[in-house]
């Protein structure tokens, strides 16, 4: 009787709610190629990430005081005198960095097994919009402790739209509110970054996944998994994302929490990457500080600003850097979408592209010296070599068959249980002063072997030989 | 539905026209929304002039001074170093001034009313990142074409000691020098002109 009941106001709401079909459409019929590997974490981590900073951020501004006075003092009330209100605080900092690692290699994820190709492009420039949004939104939240680096990075970068021709003064003046960075900016940037931003960022994030399932995951292949299906109508390498991927993917939380949680409690500063030493300085307009740097996240982009010696190209490569990044369905014209059946020429463009990214993140963070200048420069070259040279290169990539259906690889994990014992046995030889012991777990023990030169040149020669394959 | 007799280009024409007005209108409103985040006259107000006493400051020493919310430079300049100014012009980008601002009365080689005295705005022409004052010759880190000058930690820029910036750095044009005046020998008062029609 009571059951009947239950379900009775179930059916009232089903009456007057498409609950079940949603539910259907999204998670229980909603098929998702059986292929997918680690790659595939990282959007629903990066989903997870954007709660975790909602709930911590409206915590967090039950306390704080937009007010050029009182924000660097509010924001120690809330490190030492709000109940946990260092873990909130934490909580919020550390995911502003862990929002950005996600979403790097999920960006990377989409670059790699060609997620941007048609019929995706729109899932990917909703997907870039987002990427904007988030960086506009950890802009504007960096300035609200109102320490020396939120000041003066703030002033640097307001300070990039008044290269702009014309109407740049005017322009950098309206985004400031004043004449110099200051209350005005203060109470506007925290408008924005509590308000406007994230309420744009869940628009966009729900019309990256309407899109993402209208037509569909792509996968490790990157093939179409819509083109085979069984008599059902469902595809034959689909699997319901739900429970299958839910599952799989609350492994991925598990994990990542681990990592997460170990910053939060035991590197919340992380050496001055995630939180930097001059922010603990409140605001000073009269000094800038030796070395000012922006937080890490930011630095590729920073150094392209840097090794540009001009002011307006150099705030047109910075931002170019990003709106290539917007183009790229269209520079890519090798209709290959995932890495596994791409030429060598391209497995080793987007190499060198990681290579100079990662540098160009590090030179961010450093000096502006002339040696750091020059390579900076490299980097640019290529990073925007990547891109506008892409519509050839690509062109003349030699691409191998692309599969009918999914593939399956050995997993990492399978691949290191099964070839360690066999590399180790290979690189390492029994010391000869030790006595023979039968037992096997004797013979195996680390102190009771020693390194065989022979045999580490030949695993040596094997992986270099084997990552040179891997690019061909 | 009945749809015979209907009129559609009286239709399409109300369309049209709901579609301007509605667009004029929006237009109108955007006005207020987007001119509420210009400064406000409170903020325009605030820049009230500052008087600086010179009278004890020593030959070389640099003050700092906040004039409208920026750092405003005052050094006093040995001769030594006016001497070096003069052997720069061919590493400046602007040794002139002509691109940069300025009032009319610190348009000359020192940038001063008087030569010793420099009085500048302490904000990189680059992106407003508030110079280090590095006056020694030849340092270290700086290598040995360094005469003295400001040097920008945030993206490496170099100003010479009457803030004219060298060519090849990211800044576009030399520190801003602000209004000012003197009212005795020993008193300069920042943000009111010097009697010059230009500033």
């Amino acid at each position: 009787m009571k059951l009947n009941r239950f379900a009775q106001s179930g059916n009232w709401i089903l009456d007057r709610f498409p609950l079940a079909q949603l539910w259907n459409d999204h998670m229980a019929h909603y098929y998702a190629p059986k292929n997918f590997n680690i790659w595939y974490f990282f959007g629903s981590l990066a989903l997870l990430v954007m709660v975790n900073q909602f709930a911590t951020g409206i915590l967090l501004t039950m306390n704080y005081k937009p007010d050029a006075k009182l924000a660097f003092d509010s924001v120690e009330y809330i490190m030492r005198d709000v109940n946990w209100g260092w873990l909130i605080r934490y909580m919020h900092s550390t995911g502003a960095s862990a929002f950005f690692i996600v979403v790097y290699l999920h960006m990377f994820r989409g670059i790699m097994y060609g997620s941007f190709k048609q019929p995706r492009e729109l899932i990917w420039i909703f997907g870039m919009l987002i990427f904007v949004c988030l960086m506009a939104e950890a802009f504007m939240g960096y300035l609200l402790p109102w320490g020396q680096m939120s000041y003066w990075g703030a002033q640097v970068i307001i300070s990039l739209f008044s290269a702009i021709p014309v109407i740049g003064d005017d322009l950098s003046l309206w985004v400031r509110g004043d004449y110099v960075v200051s209350d005005a900016t203060l109470n506007r940037f925290f408008a924005f970054h509590v308000i406007a931003v994230p309420l744009v960022l869940v628009m966009l994030v729900f019309m990256h996944i309407v899109a993402l399932h209208e037509v569909g995951s792509n996968n490790p292949d990157g093939i179409d998994i819509k083109k085979l299906k069984d008599v059902n109508g469902i595809p034959l390498d689909g699997i319901p994302f739900h429970p299958y991927y839910t599952v799989k993917d609350l492994f991925g939380v598990g994990v990542f929490l681990i990592f997460f949680t170990t910053v939060i409690f035991y590197m919340p500063e992380m050496g001055g990457y995630f939180l930097e030493h001059a922010n603990f300085i409140p605001a000073d307009p009269m000094k800038t500080p030796e070395h000012i740097a922006p937080v890490w996240y930011f630095t590729p982009f920073y150094a392209i600003l840097r090794a540009i010696p001009d002011k307006f190209a150099g705030v047109i490569g910075m931002g170019g850097a990003i709106v290539v990044l917007f183009l790229l369905p269209w520079l890519d014209r090798n209709p290959v979408r995932s890495i596994r059946y791409r030429g060598g020429l391209y497995k080793k463009a987007l190499l060198l592209f990681i290579i100079s990214f990662v540098c160009l993140g590090y030179l961010g963070t450093q000096p502006a010296t002339p040696t750091a200048t020059l390579f900076a420069r490299i980097f640019t070259a290529v990073y925007f070599g990547f891109f506008l040279l892409m519509p050839l290169y690509t062109r003349w990539e030699k691409t191998k068959p692309v599969p009918n259906r999914v593939t399956h690889h050995h997993s990492l994990l399978e691949d290191i249980e099964e070839q360690l014992p066999i590399i180790i046995e290979e690189m390492t030889e029994l010391k000869p002063d030790r006595p023979e012991i039968g037992d096997d777990a004797f013979r195996g023990s680390f102190y009771s072997r020693r390194a065989k030169p022979g045999g580490v040149r030949h695993v040596a020669t094997r992986l270099a030989n084997s990552i040179k394959k891997s690019l061909d | 539905m009945n749809i015979e007799g209907v009129d559609k280009s009286k239709r399409q024409f109300l369309t049209t026209a709901l579609t301007v007005v509605g667009a004029v209108g929006t237009g109108y409103l955007a006005v207020p929304f987007l001119a509420q985040m210009q400064p406000s006259v409170k903020a325009m107000a605030a820049g009230a002039p500052v008087t600086v006493d010179i009278s004890k400051m020593e030959t070389g020493q640099l003050l700092r001074v906040e004039w409208r919310g920026k750092p405003v430079w005052v050094l006093n300049r040995t001769q030594a170093v006016l001497d070096t100014l003069k052997s720069l012009d061919n590493e400046l980008s602007d040794p002139r001034s002509e691109k940069s601002s300025q009032p009319e009365s610190s348009k000359n080689p020192y940038r001063s009313i008087k030569p010793e005295i420099l009085v500048a705005v302490g904000l990189c022409t680059h992106l407003g990142c508030s110079p280090t004052f590095r006056p020694e010759l030849a340092p270290h880190d700086l290598g040995e074409r360094w005469k003295g000058g400001f040097f920008c930690p945030c993206h490496g820029s170099w100003f010479d000691l009457a803030g004219r910036v060298y060519s090849g750095v990211p800044a576009p044009t030399n520190l801003e020098i602000p209004p000012y005046r003197y009212i005795t020998d020993s008193q300069i008062i920042i943000g009111e002109p010097a009697g010059d029609k230009s500033a």
